[in-house]
């Protein structure tokens, strides 16, 4: 599969000589740039299946490699390293060394599913690209991505009460990322809507912050949600062979 | 008008009692105008959303199986659900319980450890807003009833993702004439020509907004947002026309932040297709909570004798 190869090709892995003569001919510049030669020693043999053992991961074995993925991506439209056709190649090949330079961007798919259309193998890559941030985040080879933290913030309130308040979750959000409230565009909006609505609706969407939205009787859904996400937790840590304990 | 859902259960979702309340409002008046009868869970939860999805895909099966099982005990056989993000999910829970024992043996486990009846599939059919004036009142129907025209307006007409995306948890739709699309959706096309609107060919109709990071990835929402605002004018649209929340919040807060951060501004206006559907059929714009939209568009209506 040529698809790796690309990698050789950086800058970093090419070699020019300014002045170079190779049996009485001038080779210097361009005409001498080589390839230096790489052998793979670091294959992760367990990647791939580590990463279908999470959830979302499940059919990453199915991939032959079309590219329709990438091609239908909106978010490879915008920046053209988030490529889920290279990734999966890399998993199931085992280079971790390569999938790890892209470590801080895989986090960054949007779930439109535009992938999982376009897929005639039924891979999921919506999916895979999950279980390749979960992965990459239990290994420990990244920090907690913002996205991570939103998904924690409203799950916790959806488990707790059985409902979200979004304006909660937005100031969590930022609370919890360090990130200041009055950012100029939110504040327009807020201005914009504040000076619009009657004060009825103020003064409810204000209460809500007060007396959160919940779901009446949901103690003992609560409950064994709380109970089944502890277990599935231990579940992923164990797949990838890491300390149950060190959960959280 | 075939008679159909006159009469549906009604899921919200979290969304409509906050940020997409205008949502709520216009869905519901726009049903009690048509005379169609709305009646909401009772004690409905969260239905898992992207986020839980994200924690564990069989516990948003969970929570969503729970909302159909309240529609069940109620008698009813039809859920009707306006946000994009709770429909697919609960389309979702309908196909995963029919096809994946894995996750029949979560929901089951849940189910019971909560004191309820586990959701049996195939007992609710779920549909979306579209779906429901569509079916219960239909293009004949609105014209009937169309007071005043949306003539003369130029609506791009935007579906996003989650109502079309993954094919397979849609087994009704791409099933020939008369049903949905998922490539080319026109459900909204249809009801808001009959409203007397004039779509515009808008090729983004199901592209992404960006709404999963719409906090937690703020600048690509920006970007993605920018596009579908700068395509829709370019095709000539004055309104966006949205069915879904999560997007047009997203169209709405990225349009302003687009403005303020990248310096691009767009002016084309972003409504729910109940809202203007509700206009047209003479309801104020008041009443369909046009004041309650974080962009501001009571101007524009005015100026074209709506609202």
């Amino acid at each position: 599969m040529p698809i790796h190869e690309k990698s050789l090709i950086r800058p970093e892995n090419l070699v020019t000589h300014e002045h170079l003569e190779i049996e009485g001919v001038d080779v210097s510049g361009h005409w001498s740039t080589f390839i230096t030669s790489r052998a793979v020693t670091d294959y992760n043999e367990q990647m791939e299946e580590e990463i279908g053992a999470l959830p979302g991961g499940e059919f990453i074995h199915r991939c032959w490699q079309c590219g329709s993925c990438t091609n239908a991506c909106p978010v490879n439209a915008i920046n053209p390293d988030f490529n889920p056709r290279y990734w999966i190649y890399l998993i199931r090949m085992g280079f971790e060394d390569e999938l790890l330079r892209d470590k801080d961007i895989i986090w960054q798919c949007v779930s439109c599913n535009k992938c999982t259309y376009a897929c005639p193998r039924d891979v999921i890559p919506e999916g895979v690209m999950k279980a390749t941030a979960h992965w990459l985040e239990l290994k420990g080879h990244t920090e907690k991505k913002p996205s991570m933290t939103f998904d924690e913030i409203f799950s916790e309130q959806v488990f707790a009460t059985g409902k979200i308040e979004d304006g909660l979750v937005l100031r969590q959000f930022f609370a919890r990322t360090k990130q200041s409230l009055f950012q100029d565009w939110l504040i327009a909006l807020v201005r914009g809507l504040a000076m619009r609505l009657p004060v009825g609706l103020l003064m409810k969407l204000g209460l809500a912050t007060l007396f959160r939205p919940r779901t009446r009787g949901w103690g003992a859904a609560g409950a064994a949600i709380e109970e089944y996400v502890a277990e599935r937790k231990a579940a992923d840590r164990r797949s990838l062979g890491l300390d149950v304990q060190g959960a959280e | 008008m075939s008679g159909k859902y006159q009469k549906v259960a009604y899921y919200p979702g979290c969304s409509l009692e906050g940020t997409g309340h205008a949502y709520n409002r216009s869905t519901k008046e726009l049903g009690k105008a048509l005379g169609l009868d709305v009646v909401e869970l009772k004690n409905w939860n969260c239905c898992g959303a992207m986020e839980v999805k994200n924690i564990d895909p069989k516990l948003q099966t969970y929570l969503s199986s729970r909302n159909l099982s309240i529609a069940d005990d109620m008698g009813f056989d039809t859920v009707m659900v306006p946000c994009n993000g709770c429909y697919h999910n609960l389309k979702k829970a309908e196909y995963d319980l029919a096809n994946d024992a894995g996750s029949r043996e979560v929901v089951d486990r849940l189910s019971s450890k909560a004191g309820h009846k586990t959701y049996e599939a195939g007992n609710v059919e779920t549909i979306h807003a579209l779906d429901w004036i569509k079916e219960a009142i239909g293009e004949e129907g609105l014209r009937a009833r169309v007071k005043n025209s949306l003539k003369g307006l130029k609506i791009a007409n935007y579906y996003g993702c989650m109502y079309t995306r993954p094919r397979h948890i849609f087994p009704e739709k791409d099933k020939g004439p008369g049903s949905e699309s998922t490539s080319k959706p026109h459900f909204m096309d249809d009801l808001l020509a009959a409203a007397g609107a004039e779509n515009v060919d808008y090729p983004l109709k199901t592209a992404c907004c960006g709404g999963a990071h719409t906090l937690s990835d703020s600048d690509t929402s920006t970007k993605l947002v920018l596009n579908l605002l700068t395509t829709a004018e370019a095709c000539g649209a004055d309104v966006i026309a949205t069915e879904c929340p999560t997007c047009h919040t997203g169209l709405e807060m990225h349009q302003v932040r687009a403005e303020k951060v990248l310096g691009k501004k767009t002016t084309v206006k972003i409504l729910y297709f109940t809202q203007l559907l509700g206009m047209a059929i003479g309801l104020s714009a008041r009443k369909v909570g046009v004041h309650e939209n974080l962009s501001e568009s009571a101007g524009f209506l005015r100026a074209r004798g709506l609202g």
